[in-house]
């Protein structure tokens, strides 16, 4: 859902590079204020992987295409403020560099893709899957906001679109959801995926999580973390 | 993160980039088909308000255009990890400024 340059009329992407600048500003001090040394590659690892994955169409209905957003799959792992700048790098790099979104549009980009996808998709994770580090409850909550987060920067650049009179916002905002909710499901079994053997594999790399062991297994894979650490 | 894992999230970032990247779907994604089904693709047409060096994934100078996209795929994960890497390590560098002017 990169918007190209010509769609948007100036009186909607002002506002909205406004917007996403205080929205990312935010993000900058915020993560300042909580980046832990060993997220440093992490956020390397997640801005190429999620710029990776967006290439990667997958074919959603007939003769329309989706690709992951990874906004969730970055928030999961780094919090929502280093997950919002790692969006925000790869919509950045698309744009100068691949012609992939608009330079006047990418404020509106950065809106829905950073803040509401990211952020927001954060939020949703948060609310389901709450703090008690439990499986289920991370990939549940996971998977729901990946989708929601799908739809609701879909719905966000509906709204934008219908603002620049491209189209009446009761016709615009019913397809972009639409279709994105078909997509939104191509974007949660991807996240789930990985999420899920990431908290397999290195559990203690998911943010925000209590580091006290919930099983045998993390219990022992800590351990193991911890001799690394000492030698 | 230990170097080993660093090197398996970029190696699979590498991997997605070359091999899955040029054979990914070229049917229109969501917006451009709603674009083009409600009458208003051609408005962004032509309308780039900055020239790209690599437009629409194409590296110059391959005839095969899979050859093309995987490699614009791998330039822009190497630049993407040295970006997110370094803005990073500029973050930490403010947080560890800010905590010795403090104490």
């Amino acid at each position: 859902m990169h918007i190209p340059d010509g769609f948007l009329t100036s009186a909607t992407w002002v506002p909205a590079w406004l917007l996403s600048m205080g929205g990312i500003g935010y993000s900058l001090k915020k993560a300042s204020q909580t980046l832990r040394e060993r997220m440093i590659p992490l956020m390397g690892v997640m801005s190429a992987f999620i710029f990776a994955a967006q290439m990667v169409n997958f074919p959603v209905m007939s003769g329309t295409s989706g690709h992951l957003l990874g906004g969730v799959l970055a928030a999961v792992l780094l919090g929502p403020y280093a997950g919002a700048i790692v969006l925000t790098c790869v919509l950045i790099v698309q744009c100068l560099i691949f012609q992939d979104g608009g330079l006047t549009a990418l404020g509106a980009n950065i809106f829905n893709m950073s803040i509401v996808g990211t952020m927001g998709g954060y939020g949703v994770y948060k609310i389901i899957s709450g703090n008690s580090g439990n499986r289920k409850a991370v990939l549940a909550g996971t998977a729901l906001a990946s989708w929601f987060s799908v739809v609701a920067a879909s719905s966000c650049c509906a709204i934008q679109l219908a603002l620049s009179d491209l189209s009446p916002l009761t016709v615009v905002l019913p397809a972009m959801a639409g279709v994105h909710a078909v997509i939104g499901v191509g974007e949660a079994m991807i996240t789930t995926v990985v999420i899920g053997f990431v908290l397999k594999v290195r559990p203690d790399l998911l943010y925000g999580l209590p580091l006290k062991p919930t099983n045998e297994s993390s219990f022992l894979l800590q351990d193991e973390n911890l001799k690394e650490d000492a030698l | 993160m230990k170097r080993k894992d660093i090197l398996i999230g970029l190696m699979l970032a590498l991997f997605i980039a070359l091999f899955l990247s040029p054979f990914a779907s070229t049917w229109p994604d969501g917006l451009e088909r709603i674009a083009a089904s409600k009458g208003f693709l051609e408005k962004g047409e032509g309308k780039n308000r900055i020239p790209s060096p690599l437009p629409d994934y194409k590296f110059p100078g391959f005839k095969s255009e899979k050859l093309a996209t995987s490699l614009s795929g791998v330039l822009g994960v190497l630049i993407l990890f040295g970006l997110g890497c370094g803005i990073a390590c500029l973050l930490r560098k403010r947080k560890s400024d800010h905590e010795t002017r403090i104490h």
